[in-house]
């Protein structure tokens, strides 16, 4: 454990000490910050034309109308840096040779790999976070549902952290940080939009398209629904990276 | 104590090490010498454990690198070819991260911070970024990482390559002076840092062992002769018959100035032969040991690796 939390002290500054994390952080609340604030702004313009109508206005619902869009437009943003913020964590070390130091040392690969995959996650954390304050607004103005709204919040975290653990996976393929950021966008962008092809494809292909879809998961959340495929489905994701990175690793060493 | 057995490794075809046999004494320094590509890096990276061997056997102070792989790496310091550094952390910051993946208990690892400060000699980069340190300092950072743990045994893969002259000569002390405590293996391809640190030699070339051996076993099994090659003023021909005549004497030829005169091992004749010199004012110059034949050994091994 005391292992796993060197490693990951370590990556933690080296985000903060370099401009990566501020950058990536900065980046992901100025454009969350427009999203949510153009859906407010929307929202408050239907609330203003819903008010003559008792009928409409009693359906207006803030959940669905901010949060679950705000959520899709966020999972998009995530999509995009996430594969930033792994790509050094294996490839930075090949390259400068810095690897010959963790794998020398008695500590074991997995506890390398753990390490700074919690690194990767408490930025996302602190992202995420970031992001919630903006929140403060609804509940002083506003009287959303708290447990629809911490379901999504739940999925975003849920799906960064397999982002996260594939971005890992890329960057233990290379010592070039690009070549390990176009892999990660590549297979995320794809694996988001799986769905669409399960419309022309038949029988059983329909359902595993489905499954494998990142979005089909997601939406769920973003609604509120809180089904325990939708996490066994994340969790598997982050399992398989991480045991793709550390096979990648064994396999280079005895190569 | 290192002890190496029919040790073998190999790049899917490319043979890198081939049968190696070798053994380091225990509190010695030893030298792995060898021309560029001859297996030097690899044969360490085993050893550390950072490489599988294909075939072979190793123990490092009666640890099997095979079988017992995190006893070997806590017992042992290796400071790699490139010197593995977060160039983005201060020196301080970095031997406190080497300090806690080298498994040190949290109650000592102020206290070997700062061991391996002082005996490396980082007092004045001691809260520097590394990015911003000196060449040689950066080496002193390395070798510091090396000994955080105080390990039994240390692996230094070419400890002084990029450094100037002067630094070399304090890196080629420093690692004298960690001598007895801790068993050293450094690689090189420079002769002079093996006959100036280390107490033993392996030589190998393209993955054989060519020569292993203490320098004395090494040099006294190779040299049959000593002698002298002197340079003088008034180096006439005349005192090549009474060079010759002195009892002992085995070979005495002419060079440029002055002669190079050659003696069996068991005598030694520099104080007749400067005696001589002084009393007929010869007008000595120069008056050098023959260089130890552990060198040309060495140099056919070198210059058979680039002549391929």
């Amino acid at each position: 454990m005391n292992n796993i939390w060197a490693i990951c002290k370590r990556e933690i500054r080296t985000y903060f000490t370099s401009p990566i994390a501020y950058v990536a952080i900065t980046v992901f609340l100025v454009v969350t910050g427009f999203f949510f604030y153009s859906l407010i702004q929307w929202f408050n313009l239907q609330s203003m034309q819903m008010a003559r109508n008792p009928q409409y206005y009693q359906q207006l619902n803030i959940n669905q109308m901010v949060y679950s869009p705000l959520f899709h437009n966020i999972s998009i943003i995530l999509l995009f840096l996430v594969p930033i913020l792994t790509m050094r964590l294996f490839s930075e070390e090949k390259k400068s040779k810095t690897e010959e130091l963790l794998y020398t040392s008695p500590i074991s690969i997995n506890q390398i790999i753990l390490g700074k995959y919690f690194a990767s996650l408490f930025v996302l954390l602190v992202m995420l976070f970031l992001n919630f304050l903006l929140s403060v607004f609804v509940f002083a103005f506003g009287n959303p549902e708290v447990l629809p709204l911490l379901d999504g919040y739940l999925g975003l975290f849920f799906m960064g952290a397999a982002f996260m653990a594939i971005g890992i996976f890329f960057s233990s393929l290379t010592e070039n940080q690009i070549v390990a950021a176009s892999l990660g966008f590549g297979v995320f962008l794809l694996f988001f939009v799986l769905n669409w092809a399960s419309q022309f494809a038949g029988g059983i292909w329909q359902s595993v398209l489905n499954y494998l879809s990142f979005f089909e998961h997601f939406d769920d959340m973003t609604r509120g629904i809180l089904d325990t495929t939708d996490i066994v489905y994340y969790l598997s994701f982050i399992f398989l990276g991480l045991f793709l990175t550390h096979s990648v690793i064994q396999s280079r060493r005895w190569r | 104590m290192i002890e190496v057995e029919h040790l073998t490794k190999k790049y899917g075809d490319l043979v890198a090490v081939r049968d190696l046999n070798f053994k380091v004494e225990k509190g010695k320094i030893w030298g792995l010498l060898g021309p560029n590509a001859a297996g030097k890096t690899t044969t360490m990276r085993i050893l550390t454990g950072y490489l599988p061997a294909t075939d072979g056997k190793a123990t490092l102070s009666g640890y099997d690198v095979f079988e017992q792989i995190n006893e070997v790496k806590k017992i042992t310091g290796y400071l790699p070819e490139t010197v593995p550094l977060y160039t983005e952390m201060t020196v301080a910051e970095y031997l406190k991260f080497v300090a806690d993946i080298k498994q040190i208990p949290a109650a000592k690892k102020q206290e070997a911070v700062d061991r391996s400060i002082e005996t490396s000699g980082l007092k004045l980069v001691r809260n520097r970024l590394i990015q911003n340190i000196s060449r040689g300092f950066k080496q002193r950072v390395g070798i510091a990482q090396a000994l955080i743990h105080d390990p039994q045994i240390l692996i230094l893969d070419e400890p002084t390559i990029g450094l100037d002259p002067a630094q070399i000569i304090e890196i080629r002390q420093l690692i004298r002076s960690l001598k007895g405590e801790h068993t050293i293996m450094l690689s090189t391809h420079i002769l002079a840092e093996v006959t100036q640190t280390c107490d033993g030699v392996v030589i190998i070339r393209d993955g054989q062992l060519m020569a292993s051996g203490s320098l004395k076993e090494l040099t006294s099994s190779l040299t049959k002769t000593d002698g002298v090659v002197i340079r003088l003023k008034k180096a006439e021909e005349e005192l090549m018959p009474f060079f010759r005549n002195l009892p002992g004497v085995e070979n005495v030829s002419r060079v440029d100035d002055g002669f190079q005169i050659e003696w069996g091992t068991d005598k030694d004749l520099r104080d007749v032969i400067t005696r001589h010199i002084v009393d007929n004012d010869l007008g000595l110059i120069e008056m050098k040991s023959l260089g130890m034949n552990i060198e040309d050994l060495y140099l056919k091994v070198v210059s058979g690796g680039t002549e391929q």
